[in-house]
C-alpha cells in the first residue's frame, strides 16, 4: 500500500520525513533505529503483528465501526427491565454536555493550579454526595460499587483490627465474588443466612456468627433483589454491641425517599453512582462511592483521592487539594492504604452535575416515581396466572423478583419471548441464586412510563399462555 | 521560540452550594401517571415510617441554564489534553484521543446497551471486545486478555490475584508469600501486591539506573511467588537484561508480571513474551488513545500466557464455532472478579478504533516518533541551565525521561513545585513526578507522538525561560502562578485532621465562623 509514500498520520505530527530528519539531526542519531540500541537483538520483536488493514480515513474508519456497532440492539431500541447493578434512568442533557467537554474528558492528573476546575468539581461531587447520604466524607469515586464495598470491607478490617466479615446472603453477586477476591489472603468473608420469606438478614444467624474476629457486617439496602432490609438498626446494634463495625451499601436513586443508611447506624455507605446521570455503557458507566463520618481513624484509612478545600495566598479566594495525601499509595507505596490510581473521575463530576440539577425535590420525585411505578408494575405482574410478584414479602424499591417457577415456563424461555416482542426481561437469578430457580430480577425505573409497564405485562399474558 | 501570553480562565466561581435559590428546579421527572396512582397511591406509604427519609437532603436548588454555566466556567478552569501541550506528565502517556472515538462511544448503539442484555443482542460489542483482544495479543506475544480491570493498579492487583491462586493451585500458596518489584516501577505495583497479602522487595537501582541484578539474585527463594516489574521504568531506560530477571524469578517458581501501563514507545519494538513474561497489561487510555477523563473512566488490558487463561476473572469473551461471540463463565480456575460485569466498554470500543486506524505500520510510527520526541526533548532539556537526566549518561531513552532540578535548586533555591507552578502561567502543565523521590527536584517528561515540533519546542521554550528567571529573578519563579485560576494555596488545613474539609458541610462545620469567602 505505502511502499514508496511515507506513512503520515493525522494522529502523529511529527511522521513528516523532512520534520524527522531535522529531529534526528539535532538529536545526532542517522535513524530512530539509532534510539533503541538499548533492546538487545534476543528482544528485540522482528516480526509482524497480524493487524487489520488500517482505515487511516476517518469516514472509512466510522464507518466500518458503527457497521460493527450495528450488530447491537439497544435498551433505546427495546424495553429494558434489566437492572441488578446498572439500571436504565434518565441521563440529562447537561451530564453529556459537560462530561463531553474536552478540558475534562482529555485532562488527567493536572495540579490544582492548571485544573483547579477538576478539584473544585470533584469536591463539589463529594460534598452533594455527602448531603444525600448524610455523611462527611466522601472519596473520589472508585471502579464500581464491587470495589467501593472491598474496599469499605478492607478499611473496616484496618481500623477494627480483625480479620472477618459477615455479608447479607443476597449481596449481589459480582460484589461477593470481587469482595472474596479482594481480601484473599488477608480476610475472610462469610456470608449470613436471610428468611426465605422476606429476605432480611437472619439476625440470629448473624448473632451466632459475630465473633471477636468480625471486623464488620455488610448489608445493602435496597437489597440486590430489590426488598429494603427494615432491621437496618438492629443489625448496626448488634455490630456495634461486638466491637465491629456495620457497612450498608446503598443505592443513590432511593435516597431522596428513603432514610440515609447514616441514620440507622451504618459506619460506612458505599455503592455506585451510574444511576446519577451516567449512560449503562454496557456496564462501562459504574462507578463507586464510599462514605464515613469526619473522623481521623476513618478518614486515614481510605485508599482514594480526598479532594479538601483550602484558603489561598489571595484573600476570598478558593484554592482544593489532596487531604492526608501521605496515606496514599502514592505517597509511601506498600505501606499506603491499599493503592490509588486512575478511577472513575469523569462520572465523579457527571454525578456531581446530576444531583445539582435535581436538588432535593428532584430527589424526592425521583424516589416517589420509581416506588409507585415498580409497586404497579408488581401489582400487575401478579395477577398473572402462576406468577409470583414480588417473591419476597415486604417493601421493595426499584427491583423485585418475580418468580415463574409456578408457570411451567423457564425465565430463559419467557425471556426469549419477550425479546421476540422486544423487551429485555429481567435477569434471570438461576445462574447466581440457585434457591430461585425459575425467578428473575425485575427493574422499574422512572423511564418506565404506565403504558410501557402495561406492555410487559400484556407480553408476559401471552408468552405464559 | 516565542512562549505564549496566556492566561487562564478565571471565574471566582461559587461553590455550588452557594448558588441555590429554594424553589429553582434544575430537571423535572416525570410523576405517575393517573393509572398508577390510582393502583398504588402515593408509593411512600409502602415503606415502613423508619425507612422514609425524615429531612430532604441539603442539595442545591438552581435552575438548569445556571447548573451548565458553573460547570463550563469549571470546565474552563481546566486545561484538557485537547487544550495544552501535555508532555509534563510523564509516564501518563497524555496523548490525543481521537474525536471520532468520542462519538463512535457516544452512539445509542454502545451507550444504551445493558451489560446482562441477551447475547444475541449485543454481538456487536463483544466483537470489539474479542477484536481488541486479537489486536493485543499481537502487541504482546501473549494468549489471551481480559477487559474487565478499570485501571492499571486494578490490571496489577489481577495479576497478583492470579499469582495468589496459581500458587494455590500447586499447593503452594502458604509458602511462597513474597513478590518482588523494582523502586522505579508505579507505586501500584508494590501497593497492589500488599493488598493482598503479600510480602513486598524492593529492588532498587544501581549506577546506571537500572534494578541491581545481584541484589535480585539474592531477593529471589522459594518464598518468591512472583514479580511485577516495569521496563522501560520511569527513568525511560531500557532495562536490557530484562529476561534475566524474569528467568530467575521464573526458575525460582515464580510468576512475573509486566507493568506495561505505558507501552508507548515499544510498540512493535519488543515484547512481554520475548522477554519471558507470564503475564503484562497495557492501559488503554495510556498507549492506546481513550481519553484520561480526569482520572478514569479507564482499562487495564490484561494479558497472560495460555497456562495462565483459566485464571482470568470472569466472564472472557469468545468466538464460537458457528462465528457467534459468546460470554465464558466457566473458567476452572478463574479468580472471579475484579470488577462488575464485562469492564470499561467505552474504553475498549475506542482503543478498538485506535487500532484500526492505525494497523501495524501505525503503530510501529507511533512508537518510533514517541521515542524521536523524546530523545529530541532530551537533548534539549540536557542544554538547559540547572536541569539534568540523571543515570546512563549519554544514552538514549525510550519514551519518557525523569529528569532533575538539582543544580537549578542549589543555585537558586528555586524547586521543582516552583517551576511547575510557574509554568501554569504560559498555559502549560509540569508534574512533580510520583515516588519514589529518589532523583531529587524531578520532573518528567513524555511527549507521545501526539505534538508537533513546534509546539514541543514551545514547551521547552517556557522551561528554558523559566530557568533563566530562577537565576536572574528566583521571586517571580516563587511568587507564580499570575496567570491561572488561583494562587498559592495554603495546604495548612489538609493534614489536619480539626481543620481538613472534604466536602463543604465538613467546611461550613469546622470554618463556618470564620469562611474563606
Amino acid at each position: 500500500m505505502s511502499d514508496e509514500k511515507p506513512f503520515v498520520h493525522p494522529y502523529i505530527p511529527n511522521s513528516v520525513p523532512e520534520v524527522k530528519a531535522r529531529m534526528l539531526r539535532e538529536i545526532g542519531v542517522k535513524s530512530v533505529d539509532e534510539l533503541y540500541a538499548d533492546i538487545p537483538e534476543r528482544l528485540r520483536f522482528r516480526g509482524r503483528m497480524n493487524l487489520p488493514e488500517p482505515l487511516t480515513s476517518e469516514s472509512s474508519l466510522k464507518r466500518h465501526v458503527e457497521a460493527v456497532l450495528s450488530k447491537n440492539r439497544s435498551a433505546a431500541e427495546c424495553l429494558c427491565f434489566l437492572g441488578g447493578g446498572c439500571w436504565p434512568h434518565y441521563v440529562p442533557a447537561v451530564c453529556d454536555e459537560v462530561n463531553r467537554r474536552s478540558e475534562f474528558l482529555t485532562a488527567y492528573a493536572g495540579e490544582p493550579y492548571e485544573d483547579h476546575g477538576r478539584f473544585q468539581a470533584l469536591f463539589e461531587y463529594e460534598s452533594l454526595m455527602a448531603e444525600l447520604l448524610d455523611m462527611d466524607v466522601v472519596n473520589v469515586p472508585t471502579f464500581d460499587w464491587c470495589q467501593a464495598a472491598s474496599t469499605s470491607v478492607r478499611m473496616a478490617g484496618r481500623i477494627t483490627k480483625r480479620d472477618e466479615v459477615l455479608v447479607a446472603g443476597t449481596t449481589g453477586p459480582d460484589r461477593l465474588l470481587t469482595m472474596k477476591n479482594y481480601c484473599r489472603g488477608v480476610m475472610t468473608v462469610t456470608t449470613v443466612a436471610h428468611d426465605p420469606e422476606t429476605g432480611r438478614m437472619d439476625l440470629d444467624d448473624l448473632a451466632a456468627k459475630f465473633t471477636d474476629r468480625t471486623a464488620a457486617v455488610y448489608f445493602e439496602n435496597p437489597s440486590y433483589l430489590g426488598f429494603l432490609e427494615t432491621e437496618g438498626r438492629r443489625i448496626a446494634d448488634l455490630a456495634h454491641g461486638r466491637g465491629g463495625l456495620c457497612i450498608v451499601g446503598a443505592d443513590p436513586s432511593s435516597l431522596g425517599v428513603l432514610e440515609p443508611p447514616s441514620r440507622y447506624g451504618a459506619d460506612i455507605v458505599c455503592g455506585d453512582i451510574q444511576p446519577l446521570g451516567i449512560h449503562m455503557n454496557f456496564g462501562g458507566g459504574q462507578a463507586g462511592f464510599i462514605a464515613t463520618r469526619d473522623e481521623e481513624r476513618f478518614v486515614m484509612e481510605y485508599p482514594s483521592r480526598l479532594f479538601g478545600i483550602a484558603r489561598t495566598s489571595v484573600p476570598g479566594e478558593y484554592g482544593f487539594g489532596d487531604v492526608a495525601y501521605d496515606r496514599t499509595s502514592f505517597g509511601v507505596r506498600e505501606k499506603g492504604k491499599e493503592f490509588v490510581g486512575t478511577a472513575t473521575a469523569l462520572w465523579g463530576i457527571t454525578a456531581g452535575v446530576y444531583l445539582a440539577l435535581m436538588g432535593p425535590r428532584g430527589m424526592a420525585d425521583l424516589g416517589q416515581v420509581i416506588l409507585q411505578r415498580s409497586q404497579y408494575a408488581m401489582k400487575r405482574i401478579a395477577g398473572l396466572p402462576g406468577v409470583k410478584a414480588p417473591r419476597f414479602r415486604g417493601p421493595h424499591f426499584k427491583e423485585f423478583v418475580v418468580d415463574f417457577s409456578g408457570s411451567g415456563k423457564t425465565v430463559a424461555a419467557v425471556n426469549q419471548a419477550l425479546l421476540e416482542r422486544g423487551i429485555f426481561g429481567g435477569r434471570d437469578l438461576s445462574i447466581d441464586f440457585p434457591g430461585l430457580a425459575g425467578c428473575a430480577l425485575y427493574c422499574v425505573t422512572e423511564i418506565h412510563a404506565a403504558g410501557d409497564i402495561d406492555r410487559l405485562v400484556l407480553s408476559l399474558e401471552e408468552v405464559l399462555r | 521560540m516565542r512562549v505564549r501570553a496566556f492566561h487562564q480562565a478565571k471565574w471566582d466561581e461559587e461553590v455550588i452550594f452557594e448558588l441555590s435559590t429554594p424553589g429553582e428546579r434544575g430537571i423535572l421527572v416525570p410523576p405517575a401517571e393517573k393509572a398508577v396512582s390510582d393502583a398504588v397511591g402515593d408509593g411512600i406509604s409502602a415503606v415502613p415510617e423508619a425507612l422514609r427519609r425524615k429531612t430532604p437532603p441539603a442539595l442545591p436548588e438552581i435552575s438548569q441554564m445556571r447548573v451548565l454555566k458553573h460547570y463550563l466556567r469549571l470546565s474552563q478552569e481546566n486545561l484538557g489534553a485537547d487544550l495544552n501541550v501535555d508532555i509534563g506528565q510523564g509516564t501518563c502517556t497524555v496523548k490525543y484521543s481521537p474525536k471520532v472515538n468520542d462519538v463512535l462511544a457516544a452512539s445509542s448503539k454502545a451507550a444504551e446497551l445493558h451489560p446482562l442484555q441477551d447475547e444475541s443482542t449485543v454481538q456487536g460489542a463483544l466483537e470489539i471486545f474479542h477484536g481488541l483482544d486479537l489486536f493485543l495479543r499481537e502487541v504482546s506475544g501473549l494468549d489471551r486478555f481480559s477487559f474487565q480491570p478499570a485501571s492499571g493498579s486494578a490490571a496489577i492487583l489481577a495479576m497478583v490475584s492470579i499469582i495468589q491462586a496459581w500458587h494455590e493451585s500447586r499447593g503452594e500458596g502458604g509458602t511462597r508469600d513474597e513478590i518482588i518489584t523494582t523502586i522505579f516501577s508505579h507505586p501500584s505495583d508494590a501497593a497492589a501486591a500488599a493488598v493482598k497479602g503479600f510480602k513486598v522487595i524492593t529492588i532498587h537501582q544501581n549506577e546506571d539506573g537500572l534494578p541491581d541484578l545481584e541484589a535480585l539474585k539474592k531477593a529471589v527463594s522459594g518464598r518468591t511467588a512472583g514479580a511485577l516489574i516495569t521496563n522501560p521504568e520511569d527513568t525511560g531506560i531500557f532495562n536490557p537484561k530484562i529476561d534475566e530477571i524474569t528467568a530467575l524469578v521464573r526458575r525460582a517458581g515464580g510468576l512475573c508480571g509486566y507493568d506495561q501501563a505505558n507501552a508507548n514507545g515499544i510498540l512493535g519494538v519488543t515484547r512481554a513474551r520475548e522477554a519471558g513474561f507470564d503475564m503484562c497489561f497495557f492501559n488503554l487510555h495510556k498507549t492506546f488513545g481513550t481519553p484520561h477523563g480526569c482520572g478514569g473512566p479507564a482499562c487495564g488490558a490484561l494479558g497472560v500466557t495460555a497456562r495462565l487463561a483459566d485464571f482470568l476473572p470472569v466472564p472472557v469473551v469468545d468466538r464460537a464455532a458457528d462465528g457467534r461471540y459468546v460470554l465464558r463463565y466457566d473458567l476452572a480456575r478463574t479468580i472471579g472478579k475484579i470488577r462488575s460485569f464485562h469492564g470499561v466498554f467505552p474504553a475498549v470500543l475506542k482503543a478498538y478504533a485506535w487500532v484500526m486506524s492505525l494497523g501495524e505500520e501505525g503503530l510501529r510510527e507511533v512508537a518510533n516518533v514517541a521515542v524521536l520526541n523524546n530523545n529530541y526533548i532530551l537533548s534539549k532539556v540536557k542544554k538547559i541551565r540547572g536541569a539534568s537526566a540523571p543515570f546512563a549518561p549519554g544514552r538514549h531513552r525510550i519514551e519518557q525521561v525523569r529528569y532533575s532540578w538539582e543544580k537549578l535548586h542549589a543555585d537558586t533555591g528555586v524547586t521543582t513545585e516552583d517551576v511547575t507552578l510557574r509554568m501554569a502561567d504560559f498555559g502549560f502543565h509540569l508534574w512533580s513526578s510520583h515516588h519514589p523521590f529518589i532523583v531529587p527536584e524531578p520532573f518528567t517528561i513524555e511527549p507521545t507522538e501526539s505534538y508537533s515540533k513546534a509546539e514541543i519546542d514551545e514547551y521547552l521554550a517556557a522551561l528554558e525561560k523559566i530557568a533563566e528567571e530562577a537565576y536572574t529573578d528566583p521571586a517571580k519563579v516563587k511568587g507564580a502562578p499570575y496567570n491561572s485560576v488561583v494562587h498559592r494555596i495554603d495546604p495548612g488545613w489538609f493534614d489536619d485532621p480539626a481543620q481538613w474539609a472534604i466536602t463543604w458541610r465538613a467546611y461550613l462545620k469546622k470554618h463556618g465562623h470564620e469562611k474563606i469567602r
